[in-house]
């Protein structure tokens, strides 16, 4: 199995940016897994997986319609992991999803299903670093490891802790607010970015908000990689296809690469 | 207000975990927001000029403190005392103005100019939206959809004290999805904006600091039923839907030998279906399906139309203090017309749950005296209560069992 910090380290070590796509499990369907392997086709570096939950209250109004779409069409958690656990993939899968996905299924049931399906990590946006000891604990012992967010309403003492807990990478919150596209990009996407870098050798991603291939382009300047969800869950959702979204994250790719 | 030493009730442990439940599961964004606010209510609670500031405001604006009302004319329907905690006289017609003028005058020593709150039958919003307006605070509020509909009365109220009402368009569109709109704002506003939570859920510090600003409930009642009494109650009996009426109430008496009953609708019934859970930034008892989804609740009251459960309702359920029963949409219409013409009080939907309850449980309840907390009156269930009686399609929609 893929260990997260590892793959990544090794792509940043022969000069590239990292390219993180965000894809809601069971969406659109069918063509949610077409778009899992587009995407690793054009280039990414690791795919999110999201389990959709009845309730994400770190979501703007793209990840919660596609949630809620997939979540219409009767797909569960188990059924996105046995679909992925037939498949395999040259880099590796990271879960995002809510804690109470994660309590309900039990936490080592849920770390070795990941793992089972070829996973290497999870994000857990509402089990903060406080709350995340056991799970991170349990996950662990499946190989899976449990990536903590940084945000920019944070004291540095808050940071330094949490790169020091955050497993394979660190996950820097690009703003304050829910995921979804923006027209600018954030100042604080930067700061945050900076920040942690000067706090931790794990790699630091930035998501929340980061847009189109310049957006992630100015954001590379200063952190390890992007992390790309609503931009390109949005193409899907005006055009009902995976085709819009995949080269979507192909333009970014190149934008990256050129850098 | 001294502090009194609460074996049943005291404080949570340092995470915020009352036994099992509660806790801290919110998005990485609010956590210094949470500390923050957790600091700040510690240090205001033992701060005297705080509490006496708070004790006037309770006293001066809220009109505390409210009766006790001992009912001899139901009291003959049901062969037990009925006692009435009148939280329906305060100013906004609910108890929720406890804990909002805690909350306000908080955020106030906060520096915090910008209030935002969710609103399930809108009596929430209605005082938040007062103490905002007192307090010369901007005020947005946050409502499903569908209670908009159903507490038009409340929605105007709203807008009369200046406060803007967002309608919340998600999932079942009542209080869950307007408890994520809440915190979704919240997340996107925390550096300006103080969140006004109205029950006692939600991330540490907010269900310990909720229960303690609704304390007063149950102190008086306390001292009350000792005057007119001459003791304990034999039962305590509350409303549950987030669970800060009852809370309020039980700390008066949990330390005592009254048997404590809180009441859920049957299609909320988050203590009733006992499978613990975490959503809205804490673990309690959840309604939800086998994988994990939070199921939406259905209930004809719209401040009991919620799948979960304060943290501390969780506990004392777990460690047998307290139980927890359900009653249908029809026993409530009809618990909430016998007050009315028994005893000339409208009560709101919610606390008739509770009075359902006791009718149900009558023969149990035969010879003994029985507080229950009227938590709100009815002015804003009227107009529903007569739609579906005159057999409405869209107000017959909202009853369910
Ligand atoms: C009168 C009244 N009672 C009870 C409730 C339910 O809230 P809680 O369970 O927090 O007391 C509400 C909520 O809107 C209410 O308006």
């Amino acid at each position: 199995m893929i260990n997260l910090q590892e793959s990544f380290e090794t792509k940043l070590a022969g000069g590239s940016k990292l390219l993180v796509p965000y894809v809601t499990g069971g969406y659109p369907n069918p063509g949610w897994v077409e778009l899992v392997e587009g995407c690793v086709g054009v280039g990414c570096d690791a795919v999110e997986i999201g389990l959709p939950f009845s309730d994400p209250v770190m979501d703007g109004p793209t990840i919660q319609e596609s949630s809620k779409l997939a979540l219409e069409g009767g797909v569960t958690a188990p059924q996105v992991l046995a679909k992925l656990a037939k498949k395999t993939f040259e880099v590796p899968l990271i879960a995002m999803t809510y804690y109470n996905i994660v309590f309900r299924m039990g936490h080592q049931r849920f770390a070795s299903e990941l793992a089972a399906a070829g996973f290497a990590g999870a994000i857990i946006p509402d089990l903060p670093m406080e709350e995340s000891v056991d799970f991170a604990a349990d996950a662990s012992d499946s190989g899976i490891s449990n990536i903590l967010l940084g945000a920019p309403t944070a004291n540095d003492d808050r940071l330094a802790a949490i790169c020091e807990a955050s497993d394979g990478f660190v996950y820097a919150v690009g703003l304050v607010g829910t995921t979804g596209e923006r027209s600018e990009l954030a100042s604080s996407s930067l700061d945050i970015a900076k920040r942690l870098k000067s706090l931790t050798d794990k790699p630091v991603l930035v998501g929340v908000g980061v847009s189109n291939p310049e957006q992630a382009v100015e954001i590379a300047t200063v952190a390890d990689g992007v992390i790309i969800g609503s931009a390109l869950i949005r193409r899907v959702l005006d055009t009902g296809s995976p085709s819009a979204g995949v080269e979507f994250i192909a333009s970014v790719r190149e934008a990256l690469d050129a850098m | 207000m001294s502090t009194t030493v609460n074996q049943f009730m005291g404080a949570p442990d340092k995470a915020g975990r009352f036994g099992s439940f509660g806790g801290r599961f919110v998005p990485e964004t609010l956590m210094p927001a949470c500390l923050e606010l957790e600091a700040a209510f510690t240090d205001a609670w033992q701060d005297e000029s705080f509490r006496s500031e708070f004790s006037h405001l309770l006293s001066e604006y809220a009109g505390r403190p409210s009766g006790l009302t001992v009912c001899e004319n139901i009291s003959e329907v049901l062969g037990c005392t009925l006692v009435l905690k009148r939280e329906d006289l305060n100013h906004t017609g609910s108890h929720k103005i406890n804990n909002v003028l805690g909350q306000t005058l908080l955020a106030k020593r906060m520096g915090k100019t910008r209030i935002v709150a969710e609103t399930g039958a809108g009596q929430h919003g209605v005082a938040t939206a007062t103490a905002a307006a007192y307090f010369g605070q901007e005020c947005v509020v946050y409502m499903g959809e569908v209670d908009i509909k159903r507490q038009k009365l409340n929605v105007f109220r709203m807008e009369l004290l200046g406060a803007e009402v967002r309608p919340a368009m998600s999932g079942s569109r009542t209080l869950k999805d307007a408890v994520n709109e809440a915190m979704r704002e919240w997340v996107s506003s925390v550096e300006s904006t103080y969140y006004c939570l109205g029950s006692v859920m939600g991330p540490h510090p907010y269900p310990y600091m909720v229960r303690e600003f609704h304390r007063v409930i149950g102190a008086e009642a306390y001292r009350q039923c000792h005057e007119k009494l001459g003791g304990d109650p034999d039962v305590v009996v509350a409303c549950v839907g987030g669970g800060s009426n009852a809370v309020g109430i039980f700390s008066g008496f949990a330390d005592t030998e009254a048997e404590l009953v809180g009441v859920e609708p049957i299609g909320g019934a988050a203590v009733g279906h006992g499978v613990p859970g975490v959503v809205h930034g804490s673990k309690s008892y959840l309604c939800q399906d086998e994988h994990g989804q939070v199921l939406e609740a259905e209930s004809v009251s719209a401040g009991l139309d919620y799948p979960g459960v304060g943290p501390e309702h969780a506990h004392l359920a777990e460690i047998g203090r307290a139980r927890y029963e359900s009653v249908t949409d029809t026993e409530v219409l009809a618990a909430f017309e016998l007050l009315a013409q028994t005893e000339g009080i409208i009560p709101a939907l919610e606390p008739a749950h509770g009075l359902a309850w006791i009718y149900k449980a009558r023969e149990e309840l035969a010879g003994k005296t029985v507080l229950l907390n009227l938590s709100g009156r009815g002015d804003k269930d009227v107009a529903q209560v007569q739609a579906i009686k005159a057999g409405d399609a869209e107000a017959l929609e909202t009853m369910k069992s």
